[in-house]
Parts: C-alpha cells; sequence; structure tokens
C-alpha cells in the first residue's frame, strides 16, 4: 500500500473511532504509531510537549507532525485531512437532527459503554507512559535520570493541583530542570 | 444579495475559526469561551444554548471536539460551504505552525541541551496525561458496569496490547446492551 494512503486510512481510523476531548486520541495514536513504526514513543511523549505549547489541538498537531516527518508535505496533508474527516462529515450529518440523535436511546447506551472505556484506554496508554519516564531501558535503571523524572512529576503534580498554572510553565520548570541536571553530569 | 451575504458569512467564518486556531493552546475545551465570544457575542450567529448543544454533540461523536464544533457551527451558520471554512479555519493554524516546526524539531532534538531539557519535560507531560485522566474520570458516570468497563479497557491494553478498536467495540456493545434499551 502506498505510504500516502496508509497514513490517510491510518488517521481516518483514529479520528473516526477516538470520542471524548483533551488525550481521548492519545491511546489509539500510541498503538497505531507505534505498530507502523513511524514514532518511537519517546518522541510521541516529547511530541506532546511541543503540541502543548503551540497553538492548536492535540490530534491535527500530531497528524500534521506524523504526516510531515513520514511522507513530507502530502503526508501532513493526508494525515490532517484522515484525522478531521470523519468529524466533519458526522457532524455535516448530525447538524440539521441532532436532537433525536441526542435523545436516542441507542446513543446513550454506546456513550454509556465508552466513556468508561476511554478512561480505561487514556489509564493505559499513562501507564506505558510511566515505564518509558522512569524505566526507559527495561529494568536497568539510570539512576540520574529516574531522580529527575521523580522530581519533576512531584513537583510538577504540586503545582498544577495547588494552582492553575499553564502547561507552558510547567515544561518550561520541567525543562531548567533537566538542563541542570544534564550539565551537572547526572543523566549519564 | 442572498448569495453575497452567504459568501460574506462564509468567509466570516473561516476568518474567525482561524483566528480562533491560533488562540487556542491545548485541547478543545480551551477553545469552548473563545468561541462562545465570537459567534454568539459578536457575531450573533448563534445562541447560548446552540453552545451547549454543540459541546453534548461534539463529545458524543467521533473527532477532535475542536473539529467538531467548528464544523457544527459552520453548518448552522452558512451550510455546508460554512462547515468547509470553519473546520479548514481552526485546523490550518496549527497545521502550518506544525509543518514548519518539523524541520527544526529533528535537529534540535540532537543537542545535547535539547535531550537534558525533554528528559525533565517528559516527566511534566506524564503529569499533564494524568490530569487529563483524572478529570476525564470524574465526568464519568460510575456503576458496576463503568468500573468494570474501565477495568477491562485498562488491563487488556495496559498488559495485551489488545487493539484498541476491538476494546471500543466491545465496550460500546457493552454499554448498549446493558442501558440502549432502558426507558431514561
Amino acid at each position: 500500500m502506498s505510504i500516502l494512503l496508509d497514513l490517510f486510512l491510518t488517521f481516518f481510523k483514529i479520528g473516526l473511532f477516538t470520542i471524548g476531548g483533551g488525550y481521548a486520541m492519545l491511546p489509539m495514536i500510541r498503538q497505531e504509531v507505534l505498530a507502523h513504526g513511524w514514532m518511537s514513543l519517546e518522541e510521541i511523549v516529547n511530541f506532546i510537549a511541543v503540541s502543548e505549547s503551540t497553538p492548536g489541538v492535540f490530534a491535527v498537531n500530531i497528524s500534521t507532525y506524523v504526516g510531515a516527518e513520514t511522507a513530507g508535505l502530502p503526508g501532513a496533508i493526508c494525515c490532517t485531512l484522515g484525522v478531521t474527516l470523519p468529524s466533519f462529515i458526522i457532524i455535516s450529518i448530525l447538524a440539521g437532527g441532532y436532537e433525536a440523535f441526542q435523545e436516542s436511546t441507542i446513543v446513550k447506551g454506546i456513550m454509556s459503554g465508552l466513556r468508561p472505556a476511554v478512561v480505561g484506554l487514556i489509564g493505559a496508554a499513562l501507564f506505558s507512559v510511566v515505564k518509558t519516564v522512569f524505566l526507559p531501558n527495561g529494568l536497568e535503571i539510570n539512576p540520574g535520570q529516574f531522580g529527575v523524572s521523580l522530581l519533576v512529576a512531584v513537583l510538577a503534580l504540586l503545582i498544577r493541583f495547588r494552582k492553575k498554572v499553564h502547561p507552558i510553565v510547567v515544561i518550561l520548570m520541567a525543562a531548567a530542570i533537566g538542563i541542570t541536571a544534564g550539565y551537572l553530569g547526572l543523566l549519564g | 444579495m442572498a448569495d453575497m451575504e452567504n459568501e460574506n458569512r462564509v468567509w466570516k467564518l473561516f476568518v474567525t475559526f482561524f483566528k480562533i486556531g491560533a488562540f487556542t493552546f491545548g485541547g478543545g475545551y480551551a477553545m469552548i469561551p473563545l468561541i462562545k465570544e465570537e459567534v454568539v457575542t459578536r457575531q450573533h450567529w448563534l445562541e447560548d444554548q446552540d453552545i451547549l448543544d454543540i459541546i453534548a454533540i461534539a463529545e458524543s461523536t467521533p473527532g477532535p471536539i475542536a473539529v467538531n464544533t467548528a464544523t457544527f457551527v459552520g453548518k448552522k451558520t452558512a451550510g455546508m460551504a460554512g462547515a468547509a471554512a470553519a473546520t479548514g479555519g481552526v485546523i490550518l493554524p496549527a497545521f502550518i505552525i506544525i509543518y514548519c516546526l518539523s524541520f527544526v524539531l529533528r535537529q534540535f532534538e540532537e543537542l545535547a541541551v535539547v535531550k537534558y531539557a525533554f528528559v525533565g519535560i517528559r516527566a511534566a507531560v506524564l503529569v499533564l496525561i494524568f490530569q487529563g485522566l483524572l478529570s476525564m474520570y470524574k465526568t464519568c458516570p460510575k456503576g458496576k458496569m463503568e468500573y468494570l468497563l474501565m477495568a477491562f479497557a485498562f488491563v487488556v491494553t495496559a498488559f495485551f496490547d489488545l487493539n484498541i478498536l476491538a476494546v471500543i467495540l466491545v465496550c460500546a456493545l457493552t454499554g448498549l446492551l446493558v442501558n440502549g434499551r432502558k426507558q431514561s
């Protein structure tokens, strides 16, 4: 299959089967992108930071990036179109008679199963991110990296739950800690 | 006359959603207040109640909330042309910015200072995802079936890397069988 078609179809599938906002798309992106070998999990996590620090939504940002990295401008266009088209088609159809859709017991039933599914799926994605962050080389622990990650995670948790600080601030703080540790020779 | 008015609206939709796309950082929810301000308060295209409907629809249909909302507002305001204009507008800023960034990101990643920075940054992203998970957990209804499905989705994906599409279909079907016929 041509790479462009593969990119388009993969992101069409991701767009079609992701329900909900925020990181709801992450589980499927992780699984598909890793399976195709388009990016590593570490690169995906790095890119989430880039996405949080640039305008636009995660879905479009990561689609554009994966496409551009894999097949240049045509790739970027294919991925972005792919991820957008399912919403575009479905909402265009629904915009006329959404009251019936909203009241439908079938839709309500399906949603009642999907919402907890998304929670479990993001939990699983988070689990794999925890593994890459704390144990990037399997069970061979790098104490410096482990310590820095732990420090940043605890600080970020404290800051984000105490006050409503913008993610960019937390990312900048984390970068500063990482750079300091790196130049002190702590990261090995 | 009516044609020109519609054309004018389509163009305005594009510009409005381009602006929204360019100034929203993070997720689609961050976009809602901006959309309300532009579409309800300034342009009078829709009313407050419409925005609430849009959020409900965007949440229960596939795809990114931002794209869903843009398409919905566009379609309601100026038909298919409006839907295309608003959707194109909302994704274009992100597309342009990330496409340009893709040329430099790889080169930056090779720098020692950037590598160090990202060791810290990845731990911060972990916390951001954790918070996303938490807010989703909070808004999810809770009961026996919900906890079971959460655990099922988590375990089969985290430990057996089962195909996510299969997990989604199983959970949707379960929801349909359990709650699909109840009169509410």
